[in-house]
């Protein structure tokens, strides 16, 4: 199987648009279908997965001829895209409860063991920096509704006066 | 001279007190963020957007624009100082202007682009306000039929003078329609592809979608590739460039803009096709082509000024007909939709004050731009000495709030983390990441025009052909297909974007 892929990297984007298209054009099926000229819901979704299910065919397919050949999938960097992605989940999902002043430090102290150079003195540093800056501009300045701490509604209180 | 009284109401809007200032605000804070290496102006708008909320619909879109040309320049900054383009459109730049840099001439490249720059968006400004209107006028007479085809044409487009594999671009383009699909539908008000989840009723906003693959699969790229970067971390003087150099430059700033503007306006040109022509053609004209590469004056002045007049330029598809051509476009059209206003022909007429004040707003922001740049180069510099691993966090942090902040929906801050992942994908398998944003904006649009047009004529598709705007677009969108996949053609647009090599 190896050697008959020439052109690894549109291989495999190949089946992901196989897969996604094979999956919305299932998914569509399950729609009202209609005709032409009176469309449901399910038919342009359809038309759309199938026509994507295609194209990820025949791209795969081609990625097997010796003239496409093309270089290797780089390695994914799992541990960068942890580290990056989980505190921005969990900055989601906490947000509403524990408020953007823990939330905040939260990312920036995570996020930061991405990086090779990680030191956490700097990094502390900098989130509360951060943090201070974010509640002025955004939540004081600009007025949007960010809980800052609901735990304490002094925090909130304080943003709710003019500044 | 309609044109002038229009101009001269733009001018009034965009000279206002308070429109002046939001203009100053945002060409400030893109040339900022525009100025912080890997992060382009998509992410850098989608991040800003919220801040917007608060102003009335063309204060909010004259700051957006502000903010695109802002980071727009700033990313040329970054290119010469830095050797590391913020955003694709200033690869070009990177060749030239960075071995200028290195020598020792980091000032003159900076003014040449600035200046270049500033001649560029006066001239697309003025193309702008004279062939916007007949443009308008001429999509008014467009039925779903036309639309639809237009549509067709316009992605198609985008994906030809795109680079990279053609049919992993089309790919990618329906892959956008079909996310742009989720969510309910409007004529039979079916939740499709919510998955049950009642978050998801409203669809997919475009926010999370350019935060996600283009900031932080973006960050999580620059993260892997580790950063080697070269800062020319001598002071920067001598910003204007002597008389020598203004001979030499003149030209090329002129081709270049003429070239750019012309880019500019089809769909999926833009500023990145611009300058990327702009230098390929100053180094076809130069007696001595061997100098470019090695700090040659011109590969600095004409992709520079190609670059910025493609982005104005770009603003007239979007003003008159609707259709984003480029990923910055369908931001631009997802805030207008966020205030309020219906992208389309009708906004020339049915708010002269917005149409006008954005385009006068062009000008005036260019203009801005050489009054910042020059003075305030130093802090821009030093900007750039911050390190990446401070930089990011922040970043993640305001694009965190930024999300959020768009609809006070705690799931789009998951749905970005879940693009982000989807953007690194893409980014391994060499899958432009633009087309999906384009298809993403229009997928909507395409099946209610589609629809449309079928139960006009009860399901007989010839009308997509007997209908003579419709047949010739589409016609155009055939001939264009055909052209690309002739060898001898498909050749040259190959070695078009090689340049950067």
């Amino acid at each position: 199987m190896k050697h008959l892929i020439k052109n690894p990297r549109d291989f495999w984007a190949g089946v992901m648009f196989f897969t996604l298209g094979a999956l919305f054009a299932g998914v569509g099926f399950t729609y009202k279908i209609g005709t032409a000229a009176r469309m449901g819901p399910g038919y342009f979704p359809l038309v759309l997965g199938l026509m994507l299910a295609a194209f990820g065919l025949a791209i795969s397919l081609l990625a097997m001829r010796e003239k496409n050949a093309g270089p290797v999938v780089e390695k994914f960097h799992w541990n960068v895209t942890f580290w990056v992605l989980f505190p921005i989940i969990i900055f989601g999902v906490g947000l509403k409860i524990m408020g953007m002043i823990f939330m905040g430090l939260m990312v920036v102290i995570v996020s930061s063991i991405a990086s090779e150079q990680f030191k956490l003195r700097p990094v502390i540093l900098l989130a509360i920096g951060l943090v201070i800056f974010c509640s002025i501009i955004f939540v004081g300045g600009l007025k949007l509704p960010i809980p800052l701490c609901p735990a304490f509604g002094v925090f909130e209180q304080l943003a709710a006066c003019r500044v | 001279m309609e044109l002038l009284s229009n101009l001269q109401l733009g001018f009034g809007v965009a000279l206002a007190g308070t429109n002046i200032l939001y203009c100053f605000i945002g060409v400030l804070l893109g040339t900022l963020i525009g100025v912080l290496p890997g992060i382009g102006p998509v992410a850098t708008i989608a991040m800003l957007l919220p801040a917007t909320f608060v102003l009335p619909p063309v204060s909010a879109l004259i700051m957006l624009a502000g903010i695109y040309y802002g980071a727009s320049y700033g990313g040329s900054t970054t290119a010469i100082l830095v050797n590391l383009p913020g955003e694709v459109s200033s690869v070009v730049t990177c060749l030239d202007g960075h071995q200028m840099a290195k020598q020792g001439h980091a000032g003159k490249a900076l003014g040449v682009a600035a200046l270049g720059s500033f001649f560029a968006g006066t001239v697309a400004t003025l193309l702008v306000a004279a062939f916007a209107p007949p443009l308008a006028e001429l999509a008014l007479k467009f039925g779903p039929a036309d639309y639809f085809s237009l549509m067709v044409l316009g992605l198609l487009a985008a994906v030809v003078l795109a680079h990279g594999s053609l049919i992993k671009a089309v790919a990618m383009i329906i892959l956008g329609l079909l996310v742009g699909l989720i969510g309910t539908d409007v004529n039979s008000g079916v939740a499709r592809y919510n998955f049950g989840l009642p978050e998801l009723i409203d669809g997919v906003g475009i926010g999370p979608i350019a935060m996600g693959v283009f900031g932080f699969g973006e960050i999580i790229r620059n993260l892997e590739h580790g950063q080697k970067r070269e800062v020319v971390s001598s002071r920067v003087t001598g910003l204007l460039p002597n008389w020598e150099d203004i001979k030499q430059s003149t030209w090329p700033t002129i081709r270049g803009t003429l070239l750019g503007s012309f880019l500019g306006i089809l769909p999926g040109g833009g500023p990145i096709l611009g300058s990327f022509s702009a230098y390929t053609l100053e180094k076809k004209l130069a007696k001595d082509p061997s100098r470019f590469g090695k700090g040659a004056i011109e590969g600095v002045a004409a992709p520079e000024s190609a670059n910025n007049a493609a982005a104005q330029t770009s603003f007239i598809p979007l003003l008159t007909l609707g259709i984003p051509s480029n990923p910055v476009m369908a931001l631009m059209i997802g805030a207008m939709i966020i205030h309020g206003i219906q992208p389309g022909p009708q906004i020339m007429t049915a708010k002269p004050d917005l149409f006008w004040g954005m385009i006068a707003s062009m000008w005036v922001g260019n203009f801005l731009l050489v009054v910042l740049n020059l003075p305030l180069i130093g802090m821009w510099v030093k900007l750039l000495s911050l390190e990446y691993r401070f930089l990011y966090p922040a970043i993640l942090l305001f694009c965190c709030i930024g999300v959020y902040s768009i609809n006070n929906a705690w799931m789009d801050v998951l749905l970005a983390a879940g693009f982000g992942f989807i953007g690194y994908l893409f980014g391994k398998l060499d899958c432009e990441a633009a087309p999906l944003l384009l298809g993403f904006v229009l997928g909507p649009m395409m099946e209610e025009n589609l629809r449309r047009a079928l139960l006009l004529s009860r399901g007989d598709p010839a009308v997509f052909v007997t209908r003579p705007i419709s047949a010739t677009l589409l016609v155009i969108s055939v001939i264009l297909l055909v052209i690309v996949l002739l060898p001898a053609i498909r050749q040259k647009r190959e070695e078009a974007f090689v340049e950067e090599g």
